[in-house]
């Protein structure tokens, strides 16, 4: 199909919805009406068709699983049945022709995947920490025979003392899996002890809470998969991935061989979430071993069974919070303290940790602020990167703490959190400074309009009396929240250091060379439309690849809300510098290249964790309504309100896409998505027993965007990929408790949690007020 | 291996027929022997839609079909339908609305549109709702979906 609005004249667009919206459904909100005409160019915030929508929905776009290389071998996985054990034996049975085992032996170099910390093994040298854990691949040409074999394997296991959840991780009493204190990480900022005992004796109230928020698994709706190829003595590996380099240098570590014979391809990915982030260096590891050992592709897709019960997922937590109030109902000071389970290896969980530190204190005015966390091991499933990255928990835990603290002063929640929300040049909570506008204060006014807040509260409207009891209890809730663009501290300065490339193309056009992937979000749109809008060429005219390490600079992981921000800034640049080399008349094919620099102002120091811990914030505030039938206990959510700052949207349509896809997501972490561990094994290992938010879930969803230009963002851009996700949650649970009047303190909200406690406080009553 | 004997169906349109064991997944026949990669495994289950295809115009998801059990009948996947106008205003309005992201389930809810708007040429979008609760999607949250399968009933009237 031809994009005509790419080629259409450059006057500033109306902003116009492709869609009407259906009078069933609350749509007028799904993207602003309230845009004032932007006279910078054409492409900018117009929604344009994608390049990937049809060959997706036609069936043509290739995945992982639909590489078939000539002469490919299947692989597949014997994983551990047990949390923690040491392997005395394992016997294979003898294999027929054709059939290769790969273990810790066929590792060539060192069989550590390439992390933060090198700990965890590609596959497991005598001793397996958590069920799931890889021990080794049986390599062949047929998955059945393959499973079958897999099943006449015996492994006898020595089991040692598992340890599961974060109290039994801290409790000192089992031989530690990490170090010496079983912590992966572990911090302490902000004011001393002796300033925050001052100010608890000077309070006029003193809140203690803690909430706890469980395992969330991303079900991305492709399993991980990678094929590994051997040629020539090279090692070619393609995959569902968001961090090619990763994947590359994890393999360069792991061969123990120089880069050039490692190559690393994206293929179509199928959805990631975070959830490919860390995880695709270890299978892709596993698939290039095979294809050295058998010297022939091998293709390595887990079932989706496998996938739930060995990759990661998003950390449980808990978070504990003691806040000091003056006279006039003010914080003066906040103690937080936040534990999170990071289950058997150490993965991200160190810097998981410390984007839970930066958001603990919210989007608060905290005058003393003390924060303290740590990442602890346990016998269970790695936990690791997952869209929000630590901030829906810190969000999940600061919001029902702000809620309950209003109503422990008797005040509205959301009057509350307005009272206390930051502004512009305001300190964050590692002493930085808030420096560009902070719109929270109009954004609370918006989502309390836009949500028919006042008349929906508990109370403010009369029960209908004719309903009975077992009417439905209706509730609405707010959160306030925001999500620190790109790397967290020093990182895109110190250790990513981003570079693009530009490539100039014949008749004007140009071809973007990043590390950064399509997995659906729509960078692939988004930064041709950045580049083109800047070398004012239509934007067909800009090419973009899936990323080939052969090809492309490392501009760093497909993460952290930063591929826009950041390497679109980046890419801005260059087609700048290739602009204005096109008209000065210089006929010149070489191609430009840039490399980040920090925003001049922003400090941050790793060591004392002072500064600004985010170069840009993006900003959000939501509003849940839900119905309760007090009888069983379940929870239906009539309707989400979002008000977001995301400095200025490139595609609106790719923006209403994060937005809603980010709230299913938050809701369904909030309440549908329960996952527990049995016997240190994740009970829930299916998409049947896995509960993810279906069509009929989902409720309208209403939003608007504020404008709010970041100067150092392309267009204005900040970060939004993440950010629509964090604030559901805790909107939703603070909905329930309006509800039924009774604290929330966990996520999901269950019915069956919320039955157990209706039975508890019958038992001895205890209200939402009196803690 | 079984030696049975070939089972025939209609594919796509064609006469087609598939040797070997009738409990292979029709899924894997579609993918391996006929390299209909448009058919996606996402849970191998029967929960999640990804491998959604036509038998008979019923909607059904291909890993819970064995391959004997269509002897005889016609299957009709993305391949197939991405041939008719009713693709092409389907895939139309999808790309619209903003209905396609990561992609990897689009093509077992474009069969699943399809097998509504067979059914029902105008439907509600309730009706949507409940008709597309087979099929998951992580990416979108749904609503872009529905309203794609809404629009593609209008743009497409005619066409059902």
């Amino acid at each position: 199909m031809s994009q005509p609005d790419a080629t259409a004249p450059k006057k500033p667009p109306l902003h116009r919805r492709n869609t009407p919206p259906d009078p069933q459904v609350v749509v007028d909100g799904r993207c602003p009406g309230l845009y004032i005409l932007w006279g910078m160019g054409s492409l900018i915030r117009r929604s344009i068709p994608r390049d990937d929508a049809r060959p997706k929905s036609g069936g043509f776009a290739e995945y992982v699983a639909d590489l078939h290389p000539l002469g490919m071998l299947y692989a597949r996985t014997l994983r551990s049945a047990r949390p923690r054990a040491r392997i005395a034996s394992v016997r294979v049975p003898e294999l027929p022709p054709g059939c290769f085992v790969v273990d810790r032996s066929d590792v060539p170099g060192v069989n550590r995947v390439k992390m933060l910390v090198d700990d965890q093994p590609f596959l497991a040298e005598g001793e397996v920490n958590y069920v799931g854990e890889p021990i080794l691949l049986l390599v062949g040409p047929d998955r059945e025979q393959l499973d079958r074999l897999l099943s006449a394997v015996v492994v006898e296991y020595e089991d040692r003392q598992p340890i599961f959840g974060v109290r039994d991780s801290l409790s000192g009493k089992k031989e530690p899996i990490y170090g010496t204190d079983n912590l992966f990480a572990s911090y302490v900022f902000g004011a001393s002890e002796a300033e925050m005992d001052r100010a608890f004796r000077e309070a006029s109230l003193v809140q203690q809470d803690e909430y706890e928020s469980g395992y969330q698994e991303h079900i991305y709706m492709e399993p991980q998969g990678m094929v590994g190829v051997y040629e020539g003595g090279r090692v070619t590996v393609y995959g569902s991935m968001q961090c090619p380099y990763y994947v590359k240098n994890a393999l360069v570590q792991g061969f123990g061989w120089e880069e050039g014979r490692i190559r690393v391809v994206q293929t179509t990915t199928g959805g990631a979430f975070g959830g490919k982030e860390e995880y695709p260096s270890l299978i892709a590891g596993h698939a290039a071993f095979a294809a050295v050992k058998c010297g022939r592709p091998v293709q390595l897709l887990l079932d989706r069974q496998e996938d739930i019960v060995s990759t990661t997922k998003r950390h449980p937590a808990v978070v504990r919070f003691r806040t000091a109030l003056d006279g006039q109902a003010r914080i003066t000071a906040m103690q937080v303290d936040v534990t999170l389970d990071g289950g058997a290896y150490a993965g991200l969980s160190d810097v998981v940790l410390q984007r839970a530190l930066f958001a603990a204190t919210g989007v608060y005015r905290v005058p003393l602020a003390r924060v303290s966390g740590r990442a602890c091991a346990t016998s269970s499933v790695p936990t690791g990167a997952f869209r929000g990255f630590g901030g829906p928990q810190a969000f999940f835990a600061v919001e029902m703490h702000m809620h309950h603290l209003a109503l422990a002063v008797g005040e509205d929640p959301l009057d509350f959190k307005r009272r206390h929300a930051v502004s512009k040049g305001d300190a964050t909570v590692t002493g930085g400074v808030y420096r560009q506008d902070v719109k929270l204060a109009e954004m609370a006014d918006t989502l309390e309009a836009l949500s028919g807040y006042r008349e929906k509260k508990r109370g403010s409207a009369p029960r209908d009396e004719q309903a009975g009891d077992d009417a439905p209890l209706r509730g609405i809730g707010v959160s306030l929240f925001f999500h620190g663009a790109g790397f967290t501290g020093s990182g895109e300065k110190d250790k990513i250091k981003a570079r693009v490339e530009l490539l100039p193309l014949e008749e004007g056009g140009a071809e973007i060379l990043v590390s950064n992937v399509e997995m659906g979000q729509g960078s692939q749109t988004t930064l041709r439309k950045i580049v083109a809008e800047t070398l004012q060429v239509p934007v067909e005219a800009v090419v973009y690849r899936n990323p080939d390490t052969d090809r492309v600079p490392d501009s760093g992981p497909t993460v952290a809300s930063r591929t826009v921000m950041i390497v679109g800034k980046l890419l801005m640049e260059a087609a700048e510098e290739l602009r204005a080399r096109r008209e000065a008349g210089k006929a010149d094919s070489s191609p430009v290249f840039k490399s980040y620099r920090q925003p001049e102002g922003v400090e941050w120091n790793q060591e004392s964790f002072r500064g600004d811990a985010y170069q840009a914030y993006s900003w959000g505030a939501n509003a849940v309504e839900v119905e309760v039938d007090p009888l069983t206990c379940e929870i239906r959510v009539c309707g989400i309100w979002g008000v977001y700052d995301i400095g200025r949207a490139i595609d609106e349509r790719i923006i209403q896409g994060q937005i809603e896809g980010g709230i299913a997501q938050g809701l369904g972490y909030g309440s549908l998505e329960h996952m527990a561990l049995r016997n240190g094994r994740i009970a829930q290992d299916s998409v049947t027993d896995y509960i993810i938010p279906t069509s009929l879930d989902v409720p309208p969803m209403e939003y608007r965007l504020v404008d709010n230009p970041y100067a150092e963002g392309p267009y204005g851009a900040k970060g939004a990929g993440e950010l629509p996700l964090v604030g559901a949650a805790p909107a939703l649970a603070a909905a329930v408790q309006d509800a039924l009047g009774r604290p929330i303190r966990r996520i999901p909200v269950t019915p069956e949690d919320l039955m157990a406690e209706a039975a508890r406080a019958d038992n001895g009553a205890r209200s939402a007020h009196e803690r | 291996m079984n030696a049975e004997a070939p089972i025939r169906f209609r594919l796509n349109g064609r006469e087609v027929s598939a040797s070997g064991d009738p409990l292979r997944r029709l899924l894997d026949v579609l993918r391996e022997d006929f390299g209909l990669t448009g058919v996606k495994e996402g849970c191998g289950e029967g929960e999640c839609g990804a491998c959604a295809v036509l038998i008979d115009g019923r909607l059904v998801n291909s890993c819970l079909v064995p391959v004997g059990d269509v002897e005889g009948r016609s299957v009709l996947t993305v391949e197939g339908f991405r041939e008719t106008d009713r693709y092409r205003a389907i895939a139309a309005a999808m790309e619209e609305t903003g209905a396609v992201q990561c992609g990897f389930c689009t093509p077992g809810f474009v069969m699943a549109a399809e097998a509504l708007l067979r059914k029902n040429p105008d439907p509600s979008v309730e009706e949507i709702r409940e008709a597309l609760s087979g099929n998951l999607c992580r990416c979108t949250g749904y609503h872009a979906i529905v309203y794609a399968v809404r629009k593609a009933a209008e743009t497409g009237k005619d066409l059902w």
